[in-house]
């Protein structure tokens, strides 16, 4: 299969990381991957910030890239729940006259051009039907379920599946797992007292866990609790979801 | 740090940013009392997972659940599409039953009205059931000021009251109070408190009791609110637990029932929907203790007259927007407050006076409009998390609605000479990111001055907005290669296997393989 | 003061706009009727009842019609009830078996303070609903006006089983929305001090007896 990727700007300059280990895992898996460098920003930051009119040209500039990706590709893959979620379901509000307009995305078109955009485990778990990747990682890991990847994009357990089948992994159940973790993008920083005050439970829990790492399907949440953990030294390491996959023995 | 370019006036911006009003919103100063506050967060810690718990089991008792949150969604729905026509239609069937129905296009309006109707009985003291629209219109400054003593009725709200205190959560206003602060409060503020008085909750509870059963005895004059309107038979929809709504809308002579406009539903049989999912949803159980429903007057039973007031305060700027009207939907039973991981740091306090929560996130800028700095941080007082959709009983799609209200907020500052430091901040990277060349000029540019400000992989502190972050956690220091650079090195370059922990990269811990 | 009902119709048809009128098709997927394998009969949900009016703490008891007598008699010797109060047209047969309880009927003059002297009181009741372990009053036959079954501190209720629906919205179908109704689902309830739930006593009556007539006998 022919896959595009849409790297997310956040991940592109934090986690190129991620980035690598996305490919690695495609074409281990006998698939070919496609980048366009032309790709900057789907515009999510502007928009759940509230400057629409910025985020609506960033969203039409990444349409085109997107839909370039996706005529020369069976489908688009990223490694971020959460940008996913944007351009499926904030589209076709932000630019209606690109992403087909509808009201709830109950009522989303199925053959529309940003249902073709897949998140990392759907697509592994959904269009692949594979949820051994013939992995290995020898860890004590403990996953959390971003928001958007649990009630945006609904990934139930598609991570946790792909995570019990990599060799040598010991997943730990993470207490309180559906709490956000406090991050919100600019929320982190416009109520950082009350972000802090969340990201300190979740940490809590990690701990309890005695998790060495922390694994999400979001690099941006993973910067919030990996910040903390950090922060306290905790010796607690965060790990996306693909970066694991991604490892071999 | 003499970068220039955008990167300089992003720069400029952040050492600024939250210097000024609009990024310092007035949600988070509010919010640090209630973090400090050690009592309030285990009180509401405890409540919120407990009403949570609670909700989840009364929810999944019923397998239509999803059916009766679709249908109470559409029917809400098609009543605010059509609310001139079912607000005339309840007026016609309360006037037919023996009521009178009154209007007030805002809370003066309305505190004048039940005011002038309270002095028309001669009584200068009622009785009220708690009634969040009552808050929500100050009515009981309102009335003191007009020479009437209000009594709170309900056990949290008579506390809330006696203290001169405010409300936490709707359904449970005292909750940041302790059993001991109560026992004192009682001793203190009620007559004849018992000698004896424990700081048991039934102890309480009891003397509470006592004290109100003087009140309901002389009380001639009762003002309540509402949870439903039903616009065919005119009938009015209490719903509690403590029995004082039953006190109130069956003891006195005269009844004051005020409610806000959105509380119409069309039929009788439409409450088949809403006494399903209210009941479960407020309290976590399968129906409350106590409902009671009055159509009117009824000869012989209750009060001889009845007054509904049909209050607007806003409401209409609500039903303006199209994607914000959905908030009118609410039913007030609070669900969402109780799962959302802000709510459950800061209290109602926080959210101000009107209505707290995800709900009073959404609809407290829409009753009043986003021009205080308050209100327009409300929308922001939200992780987007999403938690608070997924339990609504109407399905409101509370995180769209804030990031709506969002984009309302700064279209507002649009029309301001000087942009806020915020909005040129983020002007100014949507035109980075809005072409590949910039945006990958500045992407080296901020790689290479974030380096230089990171020790040990670690970026500890940032000026500005940013600061905000590295006040309480550390940022990973990019590493100097992007993913694009990479990706251009590919074609003559194996993907490094292990790079995973390869110092230098922007993982905070390392792991070592282990053998084998 | 210039119209304000005018004023407040207006602003909402030009909130609405062009939206004004729109008819809403409401999906009514969910279940009129209790279903399920364990509630097929009428005893199944006569027993789904009195089970769930036990989770609201209040008692619950089932008698043969020519027992009821003795079973409210019984019920309020149990609670110590020394002074009574009924409807005026409460079935005679019920307090037949009663002695040594003061009785008296309500009539249009008993206000809050003779009632707040009783101790208890029986009525029965319009309609009960299983699902929810609720009874409802309606003040028609044996029920009297709201302000009899609120304040003393004892209320027996005689629910007849073939008064019990399944569900909430078979319940809405029977009730008469032009009486004032009263739904009770178990005793008062506070759970406003830390949390702590407190049954029976707040406001209404601290214990809440339902004596349930099984179907068969339930023609008397």
């Amino acid at each position: 299969m022919r896959v595009g990727l849409f790297i997310t700007c956040f991940n592109d300059a934090l986690f190129p990381g991620t980035g690598e280990a996305v490919v690695t895992l495609l074409e281990r898996l006998g698939h070919e991957v496609a980048f366009d460098p032309a790709q900057t920003c789907c515009g999510q930051l502007h928009w759940t910030t509230g400057y629409h009119r910025e985020a609506a040209g960033l969203a039409r500039r990444f349409a085109e890239v997107c839909t370039g990706l996706l005529s020369e590709n069976d489908l688009v893959v990223t490694p971020s729940a959460s940008c996913a979620a944007m351009v499926r379901q904030a589209y076709p509000q932000l630019v209606p006259d690109l992403a087909g307009a509808s009201d709830t995305p109950d009522a989303a078109d199925p053959d529309a051009w940003h249902e073709n955009v897949y998140e990392l485990s759907e697509f592994l778990v959904d269009v692949l039907g594979v949820t051994d990747v013939g992995a290995y990682f020898p860890h004590r890991v403990t996953y959390h379920p971003t928001c958007h990847s649990l009630r945006a994009l609904g990934l139930g357990d598609r991570p946790l599946r792909l995570l019990r089948a990599v060799k040598g992994l010991d997943l730990v159940e993470l207490p309180g797992a559906d709490e956000c973790c406090g991050f919100g993008g600019t929320f982190a920083m416009k109520n950082a007292d009350v972000s802090v005050a969340i990201v300190a439970d979740k940490i809590r829990h990690i701990r309890a866990t005695t998790a060495d790492v922390v694994c999400a399907v979001d690099n941006s949440c993973l910067t919030h609790i990996g910040g903390a953990l950090s922060r306290l030294r905790s010796g607690v390491r965060v790990m996306h979801l693909a970066e694991i996959l991604a490892e071999t023995r | 740090m003499n970068a220039r370019g955008p990167l300089g006036e992003w720069l400029a911006a952040l050492r600024t940013a939250d210097e000024s009003p609009p990024t310092v919103p007035k949600f988070a100063v509010a919010a640090r009392d209630a973090l400090g506050d050690t009592q309030l967060r285990r009180n509401l810690r405890t409540a919120t997972a407990t009403m949570s718990r609670l909700r989840v089991t009364a929810a999944g008792e019923l397998d239509d659940w999803a059916e009766l949150r679709a249908a109470g969604q559409a029917i809400k729905d098609h009543t605010l599409l059509n609310l001139d026509t079912y607000l005339e239609e309840l007026e016609r069937s309360v006037t037919e039953a023996g009521g009178m129905v009154h209007w007030a296009r805002d809370a003066d309006d309305a505190c004048a009205i039940v005011t002038g109707l309270v002095a028309a009985t001669g009584q200068a003291e009622v009785v009220k059931v708690k009634s969040m629209v009552g808050q929500e219109i100050g009515l009981n400054d309102a009335l003191e000021a007009a020479g009437i003593r209000p009594y709170e009725t309900e056990l949290a709200e008579l506390i809330v009251q006696l203290g001169a205190d405010r409300s936490t959560h709707s359904l449970l206003p005292a909750i940041h109070r302790s059993r001991a602060e109560i026992r004192e409060l009682f001793l203190r503020e009620l007559p004849d408190p018992p000698a004896d008085l424990g700081d048991e909750p039934a102890q309480l509870a009891a003397a509470a009791r006592g004290y109100l059963r003087d009140v309901f005895r002389t009380a001639k004059v009762a003002i309540s609110g509402a949870n439903f309107a039903v616009a065919d038979t005119g009938t009015l929809v209490v719903l509690e637990a403590e029995g004082n709504g039953r006190m109130s809308v069956t003891l006195p002579e005269t009844l004051i029932t005020v409610i806000g406009i959105e509380k119409v539903v069309p039929t009788w049989s439409d409450l088949e929907v809403f006494l399903q999912l209210l009941p479960r949803s407020s309290v976590g159980e399968r129906m409350t203790p106590y409902v009671s429903t009055w159509t009117g007057v009824a000869p012989g039973d209750g009060p001889r007259a009845f007054h509904l007031v049909l209050l607007d305060n806003g409401r209409t700027n609500a039903l303006a927007d199209e994607v914000g009207r959905a908030a009118l939907r609410c039913i007030r039973c609070s669900a969402c407050l109780d799962v959302c991981p802000v709510y459950e740091r800061t209290g109602g306090a926080a959210y101000g006076p009107v209505h707290p929560g995800p709900i009073g996130a959404i609809l407290t800028p829409q009753l009043r409009g986003p021009e205080s700095p308050h209100d327009a941080s409300l929308p922001y007082a939200s992780t987007l998390c999403g938690a608070c959709a997924d339990v609504c009983p109407v399905r409101i799609d509370i995180p769209r609605i804030l990031v709506h209200l969002r984009g309302k907020v700064i279209e507002s500052r649009r029309r301001r000479p000087v942009p806020t430091p915020e909005m040129a901040m983020m002007r100014s990277v949507a035109w980075t990111l809005g072409d590949g060349g910039r945006y990958e000029a500045a992407l080296r540019q901020t790689t290479r001055w974030a380096r230089l400000v990171a020790r040990g992989g670690r970026i500890q502190r940032l000026p500005g907005l940013f600061g905000k972050w590295t006040d309480a956690r550390d940022l990973p220091a990019p590493p100097k290669e992007s993913f694009r650079v990479r990706w251009q090195h590919r074609a003559g370059l194996p993907v490094r296997r292990g790079a995973l922990g390869a110092p230098g990269g922007p993982r905070m811990g390392r792991l070592r393989r282990s053998s084998g | 003061m210039t119209d304000a009902r005018g004023e407040i119709l207006s602003r909402v048809r030009s909130a609405l706009g062009e939206a004004r009128g729109t008819q809403v098709k409401i999906p009514r997927d969910y279940h009129y009727r209790l279903v399920g394998e364990d509630v097929e009969s009428r005893a199944d949900v006569v027993a789904l009842f009195s089970e769930r009016v036990a989770d609201t703490r209040a008692t619950v008891r089932h008698v043969g019609a020519d027992e009821l007598g003795t079973a409210v008699a019984a019920a309020l010797w149990g609670n110590g009830i020394r002074r009574l109060v009924v409807p005026a047209d409460l079935p005679y047969g019920w307090l037949a078996e009663l002695d040594g309880v003061d009785v008296s009927a309500e009539s249009a003059a008993t206000g809050f303070e003779a009632l707040d002297g009783a101790t208890g009181v029986v009525t029965g009741c319009a309609v009960a609903i299983a699902q929810t372990g609720t009874i409802v009053l309606d003040g028609g036959r044996a029920q009297g006006r709201r302000m009899l079954s609120l304040v003393p501190d004892y209320h027996l209720c005689v629910v007849h089983a073939d008064q019990i629906v399944g569900a909430v919205p078979e319940a809405i179908e029977r009730l008469d929305p032009y009486r004032p109704l009263t739904w009770i689902s178990g005793p008062s309830v506070t759970s406003q001090i830390e949390l702590e739930r407190v049954e029976g006593v707040m406001h209404g009556p601290r214990t809440l007896n339902v004596l349930v007539v099984d179907e068969a006998t339930a023609q008397l």
